[in-house]
């Protein structure tokens, strides 16, 4: 099953980049329609289309919308999430790099629609290239008359602030991305107030993620009801996977969310050198681990929700039979505690204390009860703080241990792992940096 | 305003008041650490939740407001068990130095651990470790080790001192709080910031390692540093007379008052207690004679030193005494200074302020420009007329020879406005110069008689505040040595002038000018209770900011 690209449309065009480029494929077609249809329309159009947010936490994007107070004093902002830093997600660079008129064809529509004059894009620090060209392209549609004073020669104004993050995963919250753009320490704010009604400088504001609003054009040039098609009864449309570790062929795959994580594998050439598949990861690295044994699950929201893990960011991370799992717990529980911006207590204190039992375990020191320890500390945190990020880390510290307990207990019972006897008792050393 | 259920008790709060005010207003205690009702709220430390009946989960209740209908639980099983949880992370990298911690006694920590932790320990990894005892300003220590990043110190640099020195730096279990660069905790506010640190992060320069305190009795009290009054406890040392190099003062507290100073005081109020303690203190009545070249002093029993004065006082007419009397004496003071000064004796060279060497400081917190916390009371008791010169004209009369006695309150006229040379020889011409304070000074050096009077916290009385707020303060240790209040010196004095005058109390002698001035009338101990009440012409303060209990 491989259906017609929708949103790599263009990736492998490599004059999408330019304006003349983007335009010969049809773009700036779909804003022009956007105008003729009018906000109302293209909201009901997109409402049709089952478009969920494609950043991380699944939202129906025109919900999300319509949240914007109707009434209002003051501006409302668009903030465009490019703070791609899940580990394992690497899709909106390739939006980025490859179609970046798509992106900001997406804002346009996005903008025009809640009527928005100003908008943000807060590019990960590290994403120099894509930063570079996507900066060329806005220039190009700034001096093509797409984005100013009269965008396509009409009355609606718009200008965009390319906005360059400085390396923290939690500025990919949006509320902690919101921060950070006003200027503030990257932490994530209390709701409510919710973005929708005080977000960015005060104001009403969306934060949508770049492959969001890469969809938008597709939606009104084909139709709310033809990407509705595309997908599950309750999402919409293909998106970008980003598939890595242990398989033949890594990289960006489109498939409508309706594939099943063996398809995928399938597509990306299955796990090479003729090893066994042990794990995968279906949404970054904030998604709960699936066994080889439970991947015949759609890669859908409701789908891998309803498999006791997420969909997340599509970021799929493949780990075959020669992976040590209390490794890999080690690996992302480094990254938690790294990333954790210290602001609520729970995620502060316990992404450190359960790196630091991780690594424990690994130099062979662990004690029985560590393991309990791990579920416990973290099945209480859950829900406790100010964003999702703690939430986030949960999902690999329980599945990690529930699901490969019996290779913790080993590390724990004799100091060394089962899986790589070779292999030094602990691999990895060094406290986080910060 | 609305109406909600916490804990099966019904309220009504007013609109925008958030859960812990809500059950707060009903004696239900929401253990927190981050929320203080003068700062914005953070909703980081996450101790204060609460269920919210059909809520899927406890939510936290500082930043959720109380609505109509709302059915609020603050002892369910799985709120107990949150808490229990929440405290454990807040120990996780706590360094339990308890028996070498100031805060020990008075720390959140280990309230909180002993009425809502009690779990097991399990956290067996060494902790993180950041910077111990880094002086970060003239009056604060920092332990980044004991904090646990309520962020309330940052809070209050950003919105009440609006001085911003303070951050929180790094990440994670990292971050710490620290200065930006270049700066120093050195504003007018900066020992709050101690009171509102919950731990022992944050800890008084001038406290530490001087009592434990467990060990302290606590009184309350009125600020004398300035006119705005703001509402104090002292805390004293009694019980461990070896400790704090024999102070009995250890540290003043600011107290809420809702009208004058909220939470706060500023940092010369704070720590402007020195004098009580003091060398300088004056113990003991001490009549000073020239015998040859050198003067004689010696000292005296109280008996002797009254009667010296009375006898001098009746020994030429009213217009040859003269007395500077002070704004930072009492109300009753005031009023039995006027009793006997201006009613018996018929003095009329007479004044209350002298001219500041220096203008006084003032902001738009709490700072007053008057230095003094009684200026208000002395106008309003008919003393001070607002003329600037009343002063230099007891000084004039000196200098000119017409005053037998000068009764000098507390003042050290040698430490003014006026050239010092032009004072001292005022003062050389005047036969028999008293004064009458709790600390020594150059005036009192000067004086022919010298009585010594209680320190403010060594007895109780009221201040008339720069609002025309009275407010009492009380007794919280002894007066030192022989040391009396002063109405109770003009009291012994008019004994000796043959008035029938009992000693009574301060009470009785505020309820005495409550009945004969207008301004007081109406008011009693009783009705000024805690925080004082306004003068009836005078305009109540309005402290900014908004609602909230005390904290």
């Amino acid at each position: 099953m491989t259906p017609e690209p929708v949103l790599s449309r263009n990736f492998d065009r490599l004059d999408a980049q330019s304006l003349a480029g983007y335009r010969s494929t049809g773009g700036y077609q779909a804003l022009r329609k956007a105008f003729e249809l009018g906000p109302v329309a293209i909201a009901a159009e997109v409402k049709a289309a089952n478009l969920r947010g494609l950043g991380g936490a699944g939202f129906p994007t025109a919900t999300k919308w319509g949240f914007i107070p109707a009434t209002r004093k003051g501006p409302v902002y668009l903030v465009v999430n490019a703070d791609e830093g899940e580990p394992g997600t690497f899709k909106d660079r390739y939006i980025l790099e490859r179609d970046p008129h798509a992106l900001i064809e997406g804002m346009l529509i996005a903008a025009f629609t809640i009527g928005c004059h100003t908008s943000f894009i807060y590019i990960r620090g590290e994403y120099v290239r894509p930063w570079r060209i996507f900066s060329a392209a806005l220039a190009e549609a700034e001096a093509g008359g797409l984005v100013g004073d009269h965008v396509l020669g009409s009355d609606f104004a718009h200008r965009i602030i390319v906005h360059r993050g400085a390396g923290a995963y939690i500025c990919g919250e949006e509320t902690g991305l919101i921060s950070s753009l006003e200027g503030y320490k990257g932490w994530p704010k209390l709701k409510p107030p919710f973005p929708a009604i005080k977000g960015a400088f005060g104001q009403p504001t969306v934060v949508n993620n770049v492959e969001t609003l890469a969809s938008l054009p597709p939606i009104l040039l084909r139709s709310g009801a033809w990407f509705a098609g595309l997908g599950t009864k309750s999402q919409g449309g293909t998106r970008l996977y980003s598939v890595s570790g242990h398989v033949a062929r890594p990289g960006v795959y489109e498939a409508p969310v309706s594939i099943t994580l063996r398809q995928l594998l399938d597509r990306a050439g299955g796990v090479p050198g003729g090893r066994a598949l042990k794990a995968v990861v279906p949404g970054g690295s904030s998604a709960a681990v699936l066994r080889a044994d439970e991947i015949d699950v759609t890669m859908d929201v409701d789908g891998l929700r309803d498999a006791g893990t997420m969909a997340g960011s599509a970021g799929v991370v493949v780990m075959d039979d020669t992976t040590c799992i209390p490794e890999a717990l080690y690996v992302v529980a480094r990254f938690y505690a790294h990333e954790s911006c210290g602001q609520c207590t729970p995620c502060r204190e316990c992404t450190g204390w359960i790196f630091k039992i991780c690594g424990r375990i690994l130099a062979g020191k662990g004690v029985p009860t560590d393991p309990d320890t791990i579920l416990d500390v973290a099945r209480r945190g859950t829900g406790t703080t100010i964003c999702a990020f703690y939430d986030g880390a949960i999902g690999p510290y329980i599945s990690y241990v529930e699901k490969f307990r019996a290779e913790f207990d080993h590390h724990i019972r004799h100091g060394a792992c089962d899986v790589r006897p070779g292999a030094p008792a602990s691999p990895l050393t060094g406290a986080t940096a910060h | 305003m609305p109406k909600l259920v916490i804990d099966g008790k019904a309220t009504e709060v007013p609109a925008g008041t958030n859960l812990i005010e809500a059950a707060r207003g009903l004696g239900i205690e929401i253990p927190h650490y981050c929320y203080h009702p003068g700062l914005p709220v953070a909703g980081a430390c996450r101790l204060c939740m609460v269920d919210l009946e059909k809520a899927p989960r406890p939510t936290i209740a500082c930043n959720t407001l109380a609505a109509d209908g709302m059915v609020v639980l603050t002892e369910t099983p799985r709120v107990l068990d949150t808490r229990r949880s929440v405290m454990e992370w807040h120990l996780v990298n706590h360094p339990l130095d308890c028996p070498v911690c100031d805060q020990a006694g008075e720390c959140w920590l280990q309230i909180y651990y002993m009425q809502h932790g009690l779990y097991a320990p399990r956290m067996i990894d060494d902790k993180v470790h950041k910077p111990k005892a880094v002086p970060i300003g003239p009056h604060v220590m920092l332990d980044a080790e004991r904090c646990i990043l309520c962020s309330r110190c940052v809070r209050f640099c950003d919105t009440v001192s609006g001085t911003g020195e303070l951050g929180i730096f790094n990440r994670g279990d990292h971050s710490e709080i620290g200065l930006f660069p270049g700066t120093a905790l050195d504003n007018a506010y900066s020992g709050n910031v101690v009171d509102i640190c919950p731990v022992g992060a944050l800890t008084d320069r001038d406290f530490r390692f001087q009592a434990r305190v467990w060990y302290l009795d606590r009184a309350k009290s009125v600020c004398p540093g300035c006119a705005r009054g703001c509402n104090i406890e002292v805390h004293t040392n009694t019980k461990r007379t070896h400790h704090a190099q024999g102070r009995r003062v250890v540290r003043l507290k600011p107290r809420f008052n809702p009208d004058v100073n909220r939470w706060w005081m500023c940092d010369a109020g704070r720590y402007g207690f020195g004098d009580v303690d003091a060398p300088t203190r004056l113990v003991a009545p001490a009549v000073r004679t020239a015998a040859g070249e050198r003067p004689v002093e010696r000292s005296v029993e109280w008996s002797e030193a009254v009667a010296l004065l009375a006898g001098e006082l009746q020994a030429g007419g009213p217009a040859t005494i003269g007395a500077i009397l002070s704004p930072g004496l009492p109300n009753e003071d005031l009023w039995l200074a006027r009793r006997l000064l201006v009613e018996t004796l018929g003095v009329r060279t007479l004044a209350v302020r002298t001219p500041p060497r220096t203008p006084g400081d003032a902001d738009n917190l709490l700072i007053v420009a008057d230095k003094h916390p009684n200026g208000r009371g002395a106008t309003l008791l008919g003393l001070e007329t607002g003329e600037a010169d009343a002063s230099a004209a007891v000084l004039e009369a000196a200098r000119n020879g017409q005053l037998r006695v000068l009764w000098v309150f507390g003042q050290d006229l040698l430490d003014t406005a006026w050239p010092e040379a032009d004072v001292a020889s005022a003062l050389d011409r005047v036969p028999f110069l008293v004064y009458q304070g709790p600390n020594a000074n150059r005036t009192s050096a000067r004086a022919h008689l010298v009585l010594p009077s209680a320190a403010w916290v060594e007895r109780e009385g009221t201040y008339t505040n720069v609002a025309g707020r009275v407010q009492r303060f009380w007794r919280a240790v002894a007066p030192l040595g022989a040391a009396r209040a002063d109405w109770e010196i003009l009291a012994e004095v008019a004994r000796a002038l043959g008035q029938a005058w009992r000693p009574g109390r301060a009470e009785h002698l505020f309820r005495e000018l409550a009945a004969a001035v207008p301004a007081f009338a109406g008011l009693s101990y009783r009705t000024l209770g805690d925080h004082g009440a306004p003068v009836s012409n005078g305009t109540p303060t309005v402290a900014p900011g908004g609602a909230g209990g005390p904290e």
